[in-house]
């Protein structure tokens, strides 16, 4: 019989090294966040200063940040339906049609997701670029473009970011979903088929339904990381410009910091902390449904 | 219902349409990165005019020029030795942990395996700045004591961070996989007298070798991608820095300095690592995915 002394040494040897690391690293962060958000905090004095929740009203009053946080809705809102919507199309037909080629396709549509960013952004670039741009060049073959397409200029970048992330992310998405589309049983479109139901139906009727529970456990990460997504592409395409018009709520914290603005940076925190907390929670109760089995 | 017969044109139609989207999409994303390609070997003068035009040669020196006077080498040493110390660091950690929160019962593992779980929402990009205050006060201090801080502009504290704020995720995946194990396999080794680290070491982290495998192809990539905790913490303007921070600079130094050549090689410097694992173990990564999916 072991002792349990033994026992009790092996599991502390193991779990503490991992739990006190990310006690270090991401608990303690964490709970700065809020605590630093009630406190006035600047690069270049020593001292600290609680005040409450100025930084907070101080926020309401912020143009700026309320013009981040809209453009952070507005790509949330717009990345996630529109990656959605074509992961979903594209995983059944590349399931579902006999496709010559299937293999190479998944592989293609999932190289964007290994890249960083970074490269993205130059790739980005090169395609947004004003003159000899390669998209201005293609749309020059139909229109005149002696005034060029300034698709990051501050009417078109949030489109132009829209653009660049949902090609990042369909790729990922749609390989997720064909794994879980091909386990949905082939006798199910077999029987509809005898019904009459055409590709639509099926779609709608068969597929989406029975891979509901994996859309609905996606769709809650997808929206955390496309707040944190969307602050990865603006820093390293725009760096929230023209004139942030592109700033969303994690970039203008990060630039608060870099002002040296530490405590009321904090509160911005503290704001996107809760906001994608609500919204899971919402997307949750939303999208819940009564889990079909097969 | 009505019956429907599709007609054999519809359906031609159909299939076309299929492919033509298919197809659409392998052009937008194969082409720009494509087109990367070539323009890192294109010489300067060949960016002004038709964007669609082949290299006139191969321009070589728009790569030399990069590695060594864009300090592109030293930045991807750099990034190697981030990339294997974070790596070696989480798996030292990580599988231990998983081991045991995933097959033992003890005091206080419930509410260590939930806060875990919690950890997988936390994004990092979220914490960056109270890391970089407490690692800059931290300097501080060492300063006041020692004489010299060390915290920041180091590259295994990068390391450190790195694998720390990739824990959460590797245990969430590495005990999935241990608690599918029957339990017969340390009874077995226990009743042959070997004890619990040495059973965990020689029976059950070898039979977890793909999953392991998933865990480090993963963290590959977010560890040689990333990029804001990289420039945070390594801020110094003379200091290390990782691979994408150097190219950032890179690229806002060529927006007005127009040396397209040389930034283009910048990136693919950055990129072809990544595409050659790859085109390798693209089976393996997308096989993964179906375990570790959640990761966004």
């Amino acid at each position: 019989m072991k002792s349990s002394k033994r026992r009790n040494g092996f599991l502390v040897a193991c779990v503490a090294p991992a739990a006190i690391l990310f006690f270090i690293f991401m608990i303690l962060p964490t709970l700065n966040v809020f605590r630093m958000s009630l406190y006035e905090k600047g690069a270049y004095s020593q001292t600290e200063t609680f005040v409450g929740l100025k930084n907070f009203q101080m926020l309401i009053n912020d143009s700026n940040f309320i013009r981040s946080m809209q453009n952070m809705i507005l790509l949330i809102v717009a990345v996630t339906v529109i990656t959605f919507g074509f992961a979903l199309v594209f995983a059944a037909i590349l399931t579902r049609e006999k496709i010559k080629g299937q293999n190479f396709f998944r592989v293609v549509f999932y190289i964007p997701n290994i890249l960083s960013i970074v490269v993205i952004a130059g790739i980005f670039s090169a395609i947004y670029k004003p003159e000899n741009g390669m998209l201005n060049s293609i749309i020059g073959l139909f229109r005149d473009m002696t005034n060029p397409i300034l698709w990051k200029g501050e009417s078109l970048v949030m489109v132009s970011l829209i653009i660049a992330m949902v090609w990042q992310a369909i790729g990922y998405y749609m390989v997720m979903y064909m794994a879980s589309m091909s386990s949905v049983p082939e006798s199910l479109y077999e029987s509809s088929n005898l019904d009459g139901a055409g590709r639509l139906t099926q779609f709608f009727q068969i597929t989406i339904p029975l891979i509901w529970t994996n859309i609905r456990t996606t769709l809650t990460f997808f929206i955390i990381s496309t707040i944190n997504m969307a602050f990865l592409f603006v820093k390293a395409m725009t760096s929230g410009g023209p004139n942030g018009a592109s700033e969303v709520a994690l970039s203008y914290m990060y630039s608060q910091k870099d002002a040296g603005l530490y405590g009321y940076s904090m509160a911005i925190g503290v704001v996107i902390f809760l906001f994608s907390f609500a919204l899971s929670a919402m997307v949750n109760k939303v999208t819940d449904r009564e889990p079909l089995e097969f | 219902m009505r019956k429907e017969k599709h007609t054999d044109s519809a359906e031609r139609l159909y299939k076309f349409f299929i492919y033509f989207v298919l197809i659409m999409l392998t052009i937008t994303i194969v082409v720009p990165v494509a087109w990367v390609f070539l323009a890192s070997v294109k010489q300067n003068s060949e960016f002004y005019g038709n964007p669609w035009t082949l290299p006139a040669g191969f321009y070589w020196q728009n790569f030399v020029d990069a590695w060594n006077t864009a300090k592109m080498g030293d930045y991807m040493l750099n990034s190697v030795l981030v990339t294997v110390m974070a790596l070696a660091l989480l798996l030292v950690v990580a599988l231990p942990a998983a081991y045991c929160l995933a097959r033992f019962k003890f005091k206080g593992s419930k509410f260590l395996n939930t806060l875990f779980m919690a950890g997988l929402f936390i994004n990092v990009n979220y914490i960056v700045v109270p890391i970089f205050l407490m690692l800059r006060d931290g300097d501080a201090w060492l300063k006041k004591v020692f004489g010299e801080g060390f915290l920041l502009n180091n590259l295994v504290v990068l390391a450190l961070v790195y694998a720390s704020t990739a824990l959460p995720f590797t245990i969430y995946l590495l005990s999935g996989y241990f608690q599918t194990l029957a339990h017969d396999y340390e009874e077995a080794a226990y009743i042959d007298g070997a004890g619990y680290s040495t059973t965990m070491w020689k029976i059950i982290f070898p039979m977890a070798k793909p999953s392991i495998i998933t865990v480090i192809l993963f963290n590959f990539l977010s560890f040689w991608n990333e990029y804001i905790i990289s420039m945070t913490l390594m801020s110094s303007a003379k200091g290390a820095k990782t691979l994408p921070v150097g190219l950032l600079n890179l690229m806002q130094a060529q927006q007005s300095a127009a040396q397209y050549g040389i930034m283009y090689a910048g990136l693919v410097i950055v990129m072809l690592p990544t595409l050659i694992l790859y085109i390798c173990v693209q089976n393996k990564l997308t096989q993964g995915m179906t375990v570790g999916g959640l990761k966004g």
